[in-house]
């Protein structure tokens, strides 16, 4: 992706939060002494390029009622991962699928992140999921205290 | 805030999988709706206001952007839990920093341009606090996609 600084200008309002208001890009488009459509257009080019890869809210899912959530680790075999790695992300209650180059002290190798409303229905998708993958050796790491949470901002 | 209703959960599911890129968004959602753009707009304003939704934007893609990304974990000991979390925190790049329930039990996230800057940073980190870091960056994605479905009743 080609930056210029019109695309820096949008880059820095749509990492933040938009003003909630009729027209969000009234301002920007103000600031930058371009029209709105051309602010549009830009962005939907990097929806398109894939650099922008998610449009819309983010919520904070423990307000939102997904209270059961976990990381949850398993061990893999290299050959089986890329098998284990599709059937994991099948699972709408997956947000997050990735395999990972580990250590000898922490064979757990695919990482998952899990996110429920209840209890029970974590431990029923953990239990499907290593069903459908075969992948019975894994963790269930919870998280006991969350000291940072923040989108990252590039450039 | 009170409890969400009907119009509240297509709201959230609207802004997370269909959010308009458009000059007015929020009134294309309304029509959609069927209701005002200001109901829209007051009703994202209450959610917003309980923590609910925490932004609307977008999220650029860490790879497409050339960038290093890279899980990393250590074992810290309890009474130090707090100072490491802290001097973790101040490090830019770090956007994820959980307590875990693990023997490796402070869990981040370090996003920088390059992957040799993530090295200098964790070879400080290590001297900082005097214990290993593991990194672990991913080899594949297979799945990025945080959006949380507000409108199935998954109660059963």
């Amino acid at each position: 992706m080609k930056i210029d600084s019109i695309d820096l200008g949008i880059l820095e309002l749509i990492q933040g939060d938009l003003p909630l208001q009729s027209q969000p890009f009234a301002e920007l488009s103000e600031q930058l002494g371009i029209d709105v459509d051309e602010i549009l257009v830009r962005i939907a080019r990097m929806r398109e390029e894939g650099t922008l890869r998610r449009w819309g809210a983010v919520l904070r899912h423990q307000q939102a009622g997904f209270t059961a959530n976990a990381m949850v680790a398993w061990k893999v075999d290299p050959a089986e991962a890329y098998q284990a790695g599709h059937k994991m992300a099948e699972f709408p209650e997956v947000s997050h699928c990735y395999l990972r180059q580990v250590p000898a002290t922490f064979p757990y190798n695919l990482f998952t992140m899990i996110h429920a409303r209840k209890d029970v229905k974590l431990h029923e998708v953990i239990a499907r999921a290593a069903n459908e993958t075969g992948l019975n050796d894994y963790l269930i790491i919870k998280s006991l205290k969350e000291f940072k949470k923040a989108s990252m901002k590039y450039v | 805030m009170p409890a969400l209703d009907s119009i509240d959960r297509q709201i959230l599911n609207l802004l997370q999988n269909d959010f308009p890129v458009a000059a007015q968004p929020f009134k294309i959602m309304a029509e959609r709706m069927g209701i005002s753009e200001g109901e829209v707009l007051s009703r994202i304003g209450s959610m917003k206001s309980a923590g609910l939704i925490r932004r609307i934007g977008g999220i650029m893609d860490t790879r497409s952007l050339g960038y290093y990304s890279t899980l990393c974990t250590a074992m810290v000991p309890d009474s130090r839990v707090d100072e490491a979390a802290e001097a973790i925190n101040r490090l830019p790049g770090v956007t994820h920093n959980y307590l875990r329930d693990h023997d490796y039990n402070l869990w981040f996230t370090l996003t920088v341009p390059t992957r040799e800057e993530a090295d200098r940073i964790l070879t400080e980190l290590e001297s900082e606090l005097g214990v290993e870091i593991v990194s672990m960056p991913a080899e594949k994605v297979f799945k990025i996609r945080v959006n949380f479905d507000m409108e199935t009743n998954d109660e059963d």
